[in-house]
């Protein structure tokens, strides 16, 4: 026997479970058509954990709501409150307020950026809807804030605690939150404050994370050395942790801010009143694209404001900072003052209290024109990019190569002998593969292929279960195939498979997307200063954007669709892969990179042997936190038309149905955290 | 072995200890209490330690006891994991010992209650750190008035005690610095001004020049002994840095796995080391710079003869210049001139190089 052959049998040898569960699929797959409920799950093997879920949830509201609508009630007083004062005041007060506490934080730089961004809110006419934003901004934020400080310095404290309120926060922050504005909903009712509460809910953990994060890097030596002086406990609490735990504290306050934001203006799909969330949204649903996007820029101006002046506080905080604003006193002072002028101004020059009309000028019309001419124009190459996009890339994957090769759409008929073909193809590489002995290489290549033969929505439900615990098994051993053979069990039992599968679809070609640009971009960033300069602060508005502001400009080019949701998702899961994959690449030690050079290797060697496997566990976290912000981007996208799991949780949210939207997000958590957890045993295999 | 020495450290301990302790034990792991309780007590000590390790706990300090008499500088020597920073701690109870007695001036510190605790931590302790636990969003006088205001004594009163202090450790114009612009060795003299600024009677120091640059630690050292001499208190001091005991300690003790394996003055230990491990401690050791005339002298020569004299303190390294072809005998003197004893070169060299290296000569 020759080496060839006994490499190609030592392959087979190692791959036997994938062989046979490759053979097990081709089988299952032959019968599809007799036994449909090889594809689609039958419905016979359901459990109706929904309307469980309901039936509790009945319960508890029957029993709980009186209080819930009291607490609703507080609530909407304390916001009536700052509303009316928000509002009632002069603009010329409030923007002299936001400058100020913009200078004392950041000085002159960060008062002239806060400046311009107001009288951008001003001139556009957007000042009120931004107002009763702000308003809601105000009441939840404190209490987000203390919520999170409560748990997190009682995580610090107790071990007990932690070891719940840590599982507790991974598991909010990967359901999506629109799953759990439903229960809310029906606790608190319709109106501003359901939107008030779940950004409260939503926003608290990093601030739990930050607080326990803050308290637990205190240096011991602080610790010791403030008993030894003989402090209290309070003391000690008072005088060396708060103190020492405060600036990891103010980037908790700067993170939760944003999350209150985001999901306040995203709370207007449930409720909307005059808010700026609000007019974003209405106007997208009446295609007026000018004032979407004019009011959109308005949430970036709030958000980029709110997200420069926390940081600036925080980062005044660090001991080598220059700026140290005016002493506390001071600084109130100073804006007793320039409150009581500003007010006694704008009694006597009217236009200084309410924005005159004809300072507002809005370009929402002409924009609309120009999209019209532009689409008119380019409209037709537009419809060719989205229809071969559709056609060649996302239809194959979704229905498969056997569905989607048409005449229409390809111009081709898939016939047998092509299909064949295709099937040899595959066999031989993977044959090839087996005896160069890379039998993994083998079985991916063959399951990929027979992927984007049968499409995400073609694939027998047993196999794709067999194929995740096997992989899970091999990676992390029999937990981590229970816990993805137990998540792929729940999305079968629950009835929700087919809008699983559809998930995955969309995710997985964004994904693949982010991480082919994203890994471009992120090696062109490291590669030079210049780029890095350029791509750094685009991620940094990506980032800090609302997530359905994206949505506008994509939705303007490309109508309601599959295609424009899935830009949407590749604009936001991109950062993340950007990000690591430059600064892996930045980080690998200089050291290395000598000793590389020193050795003879061609600028190309050294990329691929020296640079990129060192910078491989940071890439592999980039694509972790990728795939986190795909799903999590999903639901956001089913406001612009796509099917999935992110559609079921909108319809349960239209029927109030808390079951269903929470059974339907505790699947979308479980698809991220299953993505979550292989990918972090292929890092720890590493 | 260590019982043994123990036990001598307990018999040559002064009269008037300032600091007892006693049998102390600190033991690592689920259930401490449980396992130091029962038969425990009547254990010899290796049968403890078994039964302590069989299980499963970890044991930092094992039957520990030493005396500290006041004025005294003891250092605690060990390397890393040795027990020596658990033991200071047990004696602050920043760590509460599992078993064993504390006295400070006759009374037991471990009974002390959570109140009485920070009432002798206030008035009696003041502390040193290896990475100087200042805070930073203090300056320099607030960190050195932090102990004064835990006490809440009026603010003049503790800002002019800071600023005292501050001058004291050679700080003075540095007031207003905050701890990130100062050095190493300036962080530190504030961590020292701090641990003084309540006068305590016990200073404890945990490795507090380890963190500094060769140069500025023996600046320090120095700089410590001549605070000592103006302070006198009676001073615990963690060290893994053998040459730094020696230079700094009345009295040494040396420990390893949680134990004391022996406790003496400097010229005892390099003498007489009492075992292995300690030898190999002094292997390194410019002994020529540790040992001084009186520890190796012999009783007075009296053959009538005029011999060259020599101060009994005088390190060897400048007694041994007097030998030279016609003399063989060097008079060792005390403060007053009297003769107190003899030196030959056959006895300095025995105790430069070892007895054992010599012992054919």
């Amino acid at each position: 026997m020759n080496r060839t052959a006994k490499r190609t049998l030592r392959s087979a040898r190692l791959a036997w479970p994938w062989l046979v569960l490759i053979i097990i699929s081709a089988i299952l797959i032959l019968l599809r058509d007799s036994y449909p409920q090889i594809i689609a799950y039958p419905d016979g093997l359901t459990l109706p954990l929904a309307d469980w879920v309901n039936v509790g949830a009945d319960w508890f509201i029957a029993h709980a709501q009186s209080f819930f609508r009291a607490l609703a009630e507080g609530l909407g007083f304390a916001f009536i409150l700052v509303q009316n004062i928000l509002t009632g005041l002069p603009w010329l007060t409030l923007a002299l307020i936001v400058a100020l506490v913009a200078w004392q934080g950041g000085g002159n730089r960060l008062a002239a950026l806060s400046v311009a961004g107001l009288l951008y809110v001003l001139i556009s006419g957007y000042w009120v809807q931004t107002m009763n934003t702000l308003s809601l901004v105000v009441v939840a934020l404190p209490l987000a804030v203390i919520l999170g400080f409560a748990f997190g310095y009682l995580g610090y404290r107790s071990k007990a605690a932690r070891k719940i309120i840590m599982p507790v926060l991974d598991l909010m922050q990967t359901i999506p939150a629109f799953a759990y504005l439903i229960p809310i909903l029906l606790l608190f009712g319709f109106g501003p404050v359901v939107g008030l509460v779940a950004s409260v809910i939503f926003a608290a953990p990093p601030m739990v994370r930050n607080t326990v994060l803050g308290f637990q890097s205190i240096p011991p030596a602080i610790l010791e050395s403030a008993r030894m002086s003989g402090c209290t406990g309070w003391q000690r609490f008072l005088w060396a942790e708060l103190p020492t735990a405060w600036r990891q504290m103010l980037i908790g306050i700067n993170q939760t801010t944003m999350a209150t934001l985001s999901m306040i203006i995203i709370a207007a799909i449930i409720g909307g009143f005059e808010d700026i969330g609000w007019e974003v949204l209405s106007s997208m649903r009446k295609a007026q694209f000018g004032q979407s996007l004019m009011s959109g820029l308005v949430i970036v101006v709030l958000a980029i404001l709110l997200d420069r002046i926390t940081s600036a506080y925080a980062a005044r905080q660090l001991p080598t900072a220059s700026f140290a604003g005016l002493p506390t006193l001071h600084f109130f002072g100073l804006i007793v003052v320039v409150t009581g002028l500003s007010i006694a101004a704008s009694y006597v020059i009217p236009g200084l209290w309410r924005w005159p009309e004809w300072a507002v000028w809005s370009p929402a019309q002409d924009i609309n024109k120009w999209t019209e001419t532009f689409l008119i124009r380019y409209g037709s190459a537009m419809d060719t990019l989205k229809n071969t996009a559709t056609y060649f890339v996302l239809l194959p994957v979704k229905i498969g190569l056997e569905k989607a090769i048409v005449p229409f759409t390809w111009g081709v008929t898939f016939v047998p002998a092509a299909k064949t073909a295709y099937w040899a193809i595959a066999t031989l590489f993977c044959l090839v593969a087996f005896a160069l002995g890379a039998w993994r290489l083998g079985i991916a290549l063959i399951i990929g292929l027979a992927f984007l033969y049968f499409g995400a929505t073609g694939l027998p439900w047993v196999s794709v279960l067999g194929f995740a615990m096997l992989l899970a098994y091999q990676l992390g051993g029999w937990r981590l195939a229970a816990f993805v053979g137990g998540s792929t069990a729940y999305l079968l039992v629950n009835g929700i498979w087919q809008q699983a599968m559809l998930s995955v679809y969309l995710c997985s070609v964004a994904v693949l997307i982010c991480i082919v640009f994203g890994g471009l971009l992120g090696i062109w960033g490291a590669s030079s200063k210049w780029a890095s300069n350029v791509i750094r602060p685009i991620n940094d508005m990506l980032q800090t954007l609302p997530q359905f502001v994206l949505l506008i400009p994509a939705l303007m080019l490309f109508q309601v669709g599959e295609f424009t949701a899935l830009l949407a998702i590749v604009a936001y899961a991109i950062v993340p892969m950007v990000r690591y994959t430059e600064f892996g690449l930045r980080s690998v030690s200089p050291t290395l990179i000598d000793a590389g050079i020193s050795s003879g290797c061609s600028p190309w060697q050294l990329f691929w042997q020296v640079r990129l496997p060192q910078a491989l566990p940071q890439i592999l976290i980039g694509m972790n936190q990728t795939v986190l912000y795909a799903l999590g981007m999903l639901v956001i996208a089913a406001l612009v038309g796509t099917t999935g799991l992110g559609q079921l949780i909108f319809l349960a949210l239209g029927r109030a149905d808390a079951g269903a939207g929470l059974v339907a997000g505790l699947g979308m958590a479980l698809l991220a955290m299953t993505v979550d957890r292989i990918l972090q045993a292929v890092v720890r295999r590493m | 072995m260590p019982e043994s020495s123990n036990a001598a450290a307990a018999k040559v301990a002064p009269k008037k200890a300032k600091l007892s302790v006693r049998n102390l034990w600190k033991v690592y792991g689920t259930d401490p209490e449980g396992v130091t309780s029962g038969g425990f007590a009547e254990m010899p000590l290796e049968r403890k330690l078994s039964h302590v390790r069989d299980a499963d706990h970890f044991v930092a300090a094992a039957d520990v006891s030493f005396d500290v008499a006041e004025g005294e500088i003891f250092v605690i020597m060990g390397l890393s994991g040795s027990g020596k920073s658990t033991v200071l701690r047990c004696l602050s109870r920043l760590v509460e010992p599992t078993k064993g007695e504390v006295f400070l001036d006759g009374e037991d510190l471990l009974k002390a209650n959570p109140r009485g605790l920070i009432e002798l931590r206030r008035h009696k302790m003041g502390m040193v750190f290896q990475d100087f636990g200042l805070l930073p969003h203090l300056d320099v006088v607030q960190n050195v008035a932090f102990p004064l205001k835990a006490q809440r004594r009026p603010r003049e009163e503790r800002r002019a005690l800071a600023r005292e202090m501050i001058e004291l450790v050679g700080l003075k114009g540095k007031e207003s610095s905050y701890p990130h612009e100062l050095s190493g060795g300036q962080q530190q003299r504030v961590g020292i001004a701090r641990s003084l600024a309540a006068n305590p009677e016990l200073w404890f120091l945990d490795e507090p020049f380890s963190a500094l640059d060769p140069l500025i630690r023996s600046q320090m050292q120095d700089e410590f002994l001549r605070l000592q001499k103006q302070l006198l208190k009676t001073i615990i001091f963690v060290t893994h840095d053998f040459l730094e005991a020696l230079k700094l300690a009345d009295r040494i003790c040396i420990m390893k796995d949680g134990q004391i394996v022996q406790i003496g003055t400097p010229a005892e230990i390099v003498l007489h080391p009492a075992d292995a491990y300690v030898r190999e401690f002094i292997g390194d050791v410019p002994l020529a710079n540790v040992l001084a005339a009186e520890d190796v002298m012999a009783p007075a020569h009296e053959d009538g003869k005029d011999h060259p004299q020599v101060q009994r303190r005088t390190i060897l390294d400048e007694a041994i210049k007097l030998f030279d072809d016609n003399t063989v005998t060097v008079d060792v003197v005390d403060d007053d001139g009297h003769v107190v004893g003899a030196l030959h070169p056959l006895a300095v060299i025995r105790a430069l190089y070892h007895d054992d290296i010599v012992a054919d000569i």
